[in-house]
């Protein structure tokens, strides 16, 4: 006899296994790498900052949707993810409302009044980031020295909780913290009064390459170890979740003209490694330019997207008032892409362009 | 053997046919008793020798539950073929005309799916003769292996059935594609082809959905077909290898098609087979013959998982477009709730069409029905892909289906109503002419009369002049 209870439903009746959770929860993996390389490299004042930043993200998805009376969307990790990406974007040293602040705003703002996950327009992270650095530009510009977890004069525990609460930051005496610069603002401000790029940033700033790619270099917690960030971005390419053309779109689009300009005047342009292991170049390639519901969703609008976003990440990082251009570059591309998808509609099957 | 067979009068595509038995008759193995209605049709046959008991509505493999005309037949155990059963003994020495006959009296449909006649397109018209033959050996689903086997088992059969093709179309080329990951199927398929210069195996990649029309052709001709119109028109016929093999059995042997290979698989068959099954055979019997359900069965699909259909009950019978029956259970059925789209873009690349599937059911969930036509909807093959990869679980191909349903009975009332429109003006055109005719006659009356009047007082001339004044209407 036929089994009673028979599911109907229309075809197709198999599916594949992606799920947003999954897809969040590689992302949030692919960046645990880098994140806890910052923490490592800043000490707990960094841990707390991101405890901060996520907690207020989630928190204010839960109120959110319990006021609009929806359903709970935390399960899906996209608050959490949204939280770790900003707090990834702050100086490690954020005081505790500025991260409070920053994560009330991505989730509130950015995201729940466009109507929730799927349709922002803009990057939730990014958006928040560009508020808090024109509203409270100060704060968002101050770069602790690096100071590692167990190094000789390691923030204690409590000592990060007095740093993140009252917001007094407290730099150790170390020998070479003579710049309070992040190598990028270093380059632009010390050009700007007639230096070398090799004056500025050799000598008593003494940049190093490979220690930048390893991340000890002052900046956010997410500008520190490309490294790491390129690993987690190789990683999810592997694991599917993205697409190489949004990040190596973006690359390219900054790295070459960073070549070009360098190799017509070296004292002048630093060297494309400079802008790929420094700012928050490698991270915003692949893990905020490629946040799907901000980017186009055809292959060739993504080229174009990512060329973008490189293109302006060196236009500010070289000729704006900025030091950094990555978050407004992205920011700037988000509002193109309803645009781009209009216009690179691939030809369907049987039709002529 | 069931004990019950049930031979629905609609399993193809065009008009349904009629019964031409009476209750009661007995019948005999593989005479007809659906007959061709219309050109687009396809006579039905007793699977096998007994007494109709019957002819009744009965449920078919549809979602809604649709019933149809259904002759049953309990069987008599002696499996008598028919007299009017007889092949042709050299079939390419008489005319195409009568090979085409024979595929038309046998019922034959296209298998791979599409249920079309056979017969209507195994004769092209004369200003669209058929370059290039495709024998369609990709399976036109994963999980589906009934053509494959078939290959390996009738490789000179089918063979057989396509040189009968190739004379009667006629045609000069043949290419018989199959997936890479069958090599049994291309290994017996080139040996038989190689007494025939004119066939060749063609292997392409294992890409669900590689059987489709579409894919097919562009893997291997490279071109595309155009947006509406038909491969006919590139010069191209496309049949599947188990239609082929049913127009040798119709052409040689006489056979009309009464069986064809079913997978039956999915984790809730006991032991999961192909199996060659007579056409009425209840969905219930196949599945006894291979060791019945397991437990915690929750969806029987007949066809396959991406394009099938699921149906309600087992008393559904095996018809000529049944290429599965897939017995799932509660752990290969997800069942999660559909989520936001988070234009992930997974669907955009995997469409076949190159359309963009997330756009397509955004417009088709806020209503706009009317801007379908830039985003191509009509186009969509419905091949499921963009559903099976969406992350988010969005139902695509079901709100595709509504809206090119919406559409289309648009498309419909509309005709109806540019045709009521034109028959009321052609109605209101008629009254107004009946009309002014009928003016113009009282007029002449008048002029008639007036003129008569006046003849009366003045006389014949006058009489005549009036009538032609009054131009009185010629006919
Ligand atoms: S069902 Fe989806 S993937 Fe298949 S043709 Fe239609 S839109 Fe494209
Ligand atoms: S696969 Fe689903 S979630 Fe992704 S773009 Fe398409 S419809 Fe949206």
């Amino acid at each position: 006899m036929s089994p009673t209870n028979l599911l109907l439903g229309s075809s197709p009746f198999t599916h594949g296994s992606g799920s947003i959770a999954q897809i969040m929860q590689t992302v949030i993996w692919a960046l645990m790498p880098a994140t806890a390389m910052a923490i490592l490299i800043f000490g707990w004042p960094a841990l707390l900052v991101i405890v901060l930043t996520t907690a207020a993200s989630m928190v204010t998805e839960v109120l959110f949707l319990k006021l609009r009376k929806r359903p709970s969307a935390l399960g899906d990790g996209s608050a959490f993810l949204t939280g770790l990406l900003l707090a990834l974007t702050l100086p490690p040293q954020a005081p505790w409302w500025l991260c409070v602040t920053g994560g009330f705003f991505a989730i509130l703002v950015a995201k729940q009044v466009y109507g929730g996950l799927g349709y922002n327009l803009f990057n939730p992270a990014l958006i928040a980031r560009v508020f808090l650095l024109i509203s409270f530009p100060v704060q968002m510009t101050t770069w602790p020295a690096v100071n590692p977890l167990f190094g000789e004069q390691a923030y204690s525990l409590s000592e990060s909780v007095a740093i993140i609460a009252t917001g007094h930051q407290r730099t150790p005496e170390l020998v070479d913290a003579v710049s309070t610069a992040t190598p990028l603002g270093q380059y632009r401000t010390e050009t700007g009064l007639g230096k070398t790029v090799q004056e500025a940033l050799g000598g008593s700033y003494g940049f190093n390459t490979l220690k930048a790619a390893e991340g000890w270099i002052k900046g956010s917690l997410g500008e520190t170890s490309a490294l790491l960030l390129f690993l987690g971005g190789l990683y999810l390419i592997r694991k599917k979740i993205i697409t190489w053309h949004i990040p190596v779109t973006m690359l390219l689009g900054c790295l070459l003209p960073a070549t070009l300009f360098w190799a017509y005047d070296a004292a002048h342009y630093p060297d494309p490694l400079f802008h790929l292991v420094t700012g928050g170049l490698v991270l915003g390639a692949f893990f905020m330019a490629t946040d799907m519901v901000t980017s186009p969703v055809s292959i060739k609008g993504q080229i174009i997207f990512g060329l973008g976003c490189g293109l302006l990440t060196y236009l500010i990082r070289t000729w704006s008032g900025y030091p950094e251009g990555v978050s407004f570059a992205v920011v700037i591309m988000n509002a193109t892409v309803p645009l781009i998808d209009q216009y690179t509609r691939p030809t369907a099957y049987g039709h002529v362009k | 053997m069931p004990k019950r067979f049930y031979v629905p009068m609609f399993q193809h595509i065009g008009e349904p046919c009629r019964p031409c038995v009476v209750v009661g008759q007995k019948v005999l193995k593989g005479e007809e008793v659906g007959r061709a209605e219309g050109r687009i049709s396809a006579a039905t046959h007793a699977p096998t020798s007994g007494t109709v008991v019957s002819i009744e509505e009965h449920v078919i493999g549809h979602p809604s539950y649709l019933t149809v005309p259904t002759v049953v037949i309990d069987p008599d155990g002696q499996d008598q073929w028919a007299d009017s059963v007889r092949g042709l003994v050299n079939p390419l020495s008489v005319s195409p005309s009568v090979i085409q006959e024979k595929i038309r009296a046998a019922g034959v449909v296209g298998l791979g799916g599409a249920v079309f006649p056979a017969a209507v397109k195994m004769s092209p018209p004369k200003d669209k003769p058929v370059k290039l033959l495709l024998i369609n050996g990709s399976e036109c689903e994963p999980y589906l292996t009934c053509d494959s086997q078939l290959m390996v088992e009738r490789a000179q059969e089918i063979v057989a059935g396509i040189d009968i093709m190739m004379y009667t179309l006629p045609t000069n080329q043949c290419v018989i594609v199959i997936e890479d990951n069958k090599p049994d199927s291309i290994r017996a398929m080139s040996q038989a082809v190689q007494p025939f210069p004119k066939m060749r195996v063609q292997a392409v990649p294992t890409r669900y959905p590689q059987g489709a029309r579409q894919n097919l052709i562009e893997s291997i001709t490279g071109q595309e077909v155009p947006s509406g119109t038909l491969e006919a028109d590139m010069g191209i016929l496309i049949h599947n290898v188990a239609t082929t093999f049913a127009i040798y059995e119709a052409v040689v042997l006489g056979r009309p098609l009464i069986s064809r290979v079913v997978t039956v698989s999915g984790r809730g068959i006991v032991r999961p087979a192909n199996v060659q099954c007579l056409i009425g055979t209840p969905v219930q019997d196949v599945i006894a013959h291979c060791g019945g359900l397991n437990p915690g069965v929750r969806q029987l699909i007949l066809g396959g998982p991406l394009m099938g259909r699921a149906i309600k009950t087992m008393e559904v019978p095996v018809v000529k477009r049944t290429s599965g029956i897939l017995a799932l259970l509660q752990e290969e059925i997800v069942e999660r709730p559909e989520g936001p789209c988070i234009r992930c873009g997974r669907c955009v690349q995997v469409c076949p069409i190159r359309l963009i599937p997330c756009e397509i059911a955004w417009r088709a969930k806020s209503d706009q029905m009317d801007r379908m036509a830039e985003v191509h909807l009509m186009d969509c093959m419905e091949c499921g892909c963009c559903t099976y990869t969406c992350p988010s679980n969005i139902p695509l191909v079901h709100y595709f289906r509504h809206a090119k349903s919406v559409i289309l009975a648009d498309r419909l009332a509309q005709d109806k109503l540019r045709q009521d429109k034109a028959r009321i003006q052609a109605k209101e055109a008629r009254m107004e002419r009946e009309k002014a005719e009928k003016d113009r006659q009282k007029e002449a009356m008048k002029a008639a009369s007036a003129a008569r009047k006046s003849a009366a007082e003045t006389g014949k001339g006058a009489l005549s002049e009036a009538v032609q004044q009054g131009g009185l209407p010629k006919s």
